[in-house]
């Protein structure tokens, strides 16, 4: 061994330690879990690999995935939206009704827009009412799923459908790669885009002390309410992968994305009192819920427990996610 | 005069203080919605109604004294399952009991025992694991969704005794239903538990300061595992109510509990930041929600326009209380 090699290597090391400290451990976690259940479902599931298979891991993932890093984004600034599912349905409906009246790109900017005044109203009643998110979104949901019913009752006779471009659009491939792959890392890139923006970075100082950051200067109300609308952005983007993965809007689906996406930025390393962790390890999260359940299917329990050990799963990774995050963040 | 002037000023401010009380405001408003629906549906602040708002509103009140508890708690504590463990309970007493009388001791002890079980669950997951409360209890829904799915094979048999039946629908005096007076033995039980005891007290000393807490001597994770333990015996205590109003058990029965029942505790003047409110006001908080739904069904109006409201009102109400300090303060 050469005089010179042992301390670069000492340094690796402590590199490597300082960078895990860093607060790069839930993140860690959150890959180590993701090789874990991608090497399980490839060794126990017989046609994980088929392209079949993968194009509709990656077609069903995408609306989690949205709305997971919306999530993120205000869980981020210390709040959290209840709401944020039925926000996504809201805005489904929306866009496939006026399909047919206005055109594509119209109905999914009214769509988009109408994501955004949600998580408007959402965020004025945190940030400037001062309510408190979980039940003030709470509340807001009750708002955006009556909406929903009104804009499209559940049972109505020939309900509009997205146009077929969209729909088979969402399950060709590129170059190979399956096109809700590439809206994955479209996803991936708006969050590499969005961190390095000062709203971010505002978000993040929020999140992290709010005193201190209305102190310095920070225009912490904005702050929030900007998180808020952010979220709801990107409720509607996963309500558009709704559409195009069922080809049709239900005014009831789309409501049981909000806990899950939850349970996603968690097991990805973001620390729900805010200020800590990012979109990027929900993305993880997502990702590893997602395989969770592929192996599940291709270990054909009973179906009886099946629910069960999907639940006891989650929150194992959930366990294992809070091992490091919360010993460090303190509160 | 000036000390009658300083007099009169203290009174009004007092007044003021008084008004601005969450039970007091709660109460307030609870006038002003049986008198709007007066107005709207005559008949509706009739006796009768305000009974048969009360009957409801046990289960309520029930399944959000646990959620009071784990909330006061502090260390953004909140309790998800209540309402999953509320429904584990009505597929438990149904299912042991299969609806005759002398099984149904056995059907309430077998159903505190197992909820009882999955508050341990949730109490070492949170203290222990370190869990954050919300994501823990989120996902112990799946784990007893996934259990009531095993223990009743998805189709819950069984029925609520007769005698269940009869102690929480029977008819007393002045026509109120046996489910108001065993909510007014639970209310009266647990603001004891949390006025009167040591428990009640550690559990504000936990929620008011975490840290001091602890420095004081108070074990915080076998506290902390305490009051998961207490919330789920409340669910299950609720979902037997419920059982005996519902008649029958099914796999949903009182899954709407999960959030409502935070809604309530919240209306009832408890911070979700822990260690300020009780158990009154949450009582309260009940009769409230119970009555805007009673009102939203008077009126008729069809089920969109009846989630907008309730979801307007709902966020009325929690601005009269649920507001929180501004960052300049």
């Amino acid at each position: 061994m050469s005089p010179e090699q042992t301390p670069s290597t000492l340094q690796l090391v402590r590199d490597a330690r300082s960078w895990l400290l860093r607060g790069r451990l839930p993140v860690a976690t959150a890959v180590a879990l993701l090789m874990v259940t991608l090497v399980a479902n490839l060794l126990i599931a017989e046609n994980f690999l088929t392209a079949f298979n993968i194009r509709s891991i990656f077609a069903n993932v995408i609306p989690l995935a949205a709305v997971a890093v919306g999530q993120t984004v205000i869980v981020l600034g210390r709040g959290i939206d209840l709401s944020i599912g039925t926000i996504a349905t809201l805005s489904s409906v929306v866009t496939v009704s006026l399909v047919e009246p206005l055109g594509l790109l119209p109905a999914m900017l009214v769509g988009l827009g109408s994501g955004a005044a949600c998580g408007l109203v959402n965020g004025l009643l945190v940030a400037v009412v001062r309510l408190q998110p979980i039940v003030a979104t709470f509340a807001t949901s009750f708002v955006w799923s009556g909406l929903a019913l009104y804009v499209l009752p559940p049972g109505t006779a020939a309900a509009p459908r997205m146009p077929d471009v969209v729909v088979q659009g969402y399950r060709n491939s590129i170059l190979g790669v399956p096109n809700a792959a590439w809206l994955l890392l479209l996803i991936a890139l708006s969050w590499l885009v969005l961190k390095r923006t000062a709203l971010l970075r505002h978000v993040y100082a929020v999140g992290g002390d709010e005193q201190a950051s209305y102190a310095t200067g920070v225009r912490v109300v904005r702050v929030q309410i900007m998180t808020y609308v952010v979220g709801g952005t990107y409720a509607a983007f996963a309500s558009f992968a709704m559409l195009a993965n069922s080809g049709s809007a239900d005014a009831l689906a789309g409501g049981n994305l909000t806990l899950v996406s939850i349970a996603a930025l968690v097991i990805g390393g973001t620390r729900l009192s805010g200020g800590a962790g990012g979109a990027g390890g929900t993305i993880i999260g997502v990702m590893v819920l997602q395989l969770l359940t592929s192996l599940l299917v291709a270990l054909r329990p009973p179906t009886d427990i099946r629910q069960l050990i999907d639940g006891l799963l989650v929150i194992f990774a959930l366990a294992l996610a809070g091992l490091w995050s919360s010993r460090r963040g303190g509160r | 005069m000036n000390t009658a002037q300083l007099r009169e000023r203290m009174q009004a401010v007092e007044a003021r203080d008084l008004l601005r009380h969450p039970v007091v405001l709660s109460l307030l408003v609870l006038v002003a919605l049986f008198a709007a629906g007066n107005v709207a549906a005559p008949g509706f602040a009739s006796f009768g109604s305000l009974t048969n708002v009360l009957r409801i509103a046990a289960f309520l009140g029930v399944i959000a004294a646990g959620q009071t508890i784990v909330i006061l708690g502090g260390g953004e504590g909140i309790d998800l399952s209540v309402g999953k463990i509320a429904t584990f309970s009505t597929v438990i007493v149904a299912q042991v009991s299969q609806g005759q009388d002398e099984r149904l001791l056995l059907a309430i002890v077998t159903a505190f025992a197992y909820c009882g079980l999955i508050g341990l669950g949730n109490g070492i997951g949170v203290a222990y694991l370190r869990i954050p409360p919300l994501v823990m209890t989120l996902g112990m829904v799946g784990v007893v969704t996934g259990i009531i799915r095993v223990y009743s094979g998805g189709q819950p048999e069984g029925r609520a005794p007769a005698m269940l039946s009869a102690l929480v629908n029977g008819t007393t005096v002045g026509g109120i239903r046996g489910s108001v007076w065993i909510w007014l033995v639970v209310a009266v039980f647990t603001i004891w538990l949390l006025r009167g005891t040591t428990f009640g007290r550690r559990v504000y000393a936990l929620g008011a300061n975490r840290r001091a807490a602890e420095l004081s001597g108070i074990n915080l994770q076998r506290n902390l595992v305490l009051l998961y333990v207490a919330s789920s015996l409340y669910a299950a205590l609720g979902g037997m109510l419920l059982l005996g109003f519902a008649g029958a058990a099914s796999i949903n029965l009182a899954d709407q509990y999960q959030l409502i029942s935070i809604a309530a505790v919240v209306i009832g003047g408890t911070t979700l930041a822990g260690g300020v409110g009780g158990y009154l006001g949450t009582a309260v908080g009940a009769v409230v929600l119970q009555t805007m739904r009673n009102l939203l069904i008077v009126l008729d109006i069809p089920a969109a326009g009846r989630q907008v409201v309730n979801g307007i009102i709902l966020i009325v109400l929690l601005s009269l209380y649920g507001r929180q300090r501004r960052l300049r303060q």
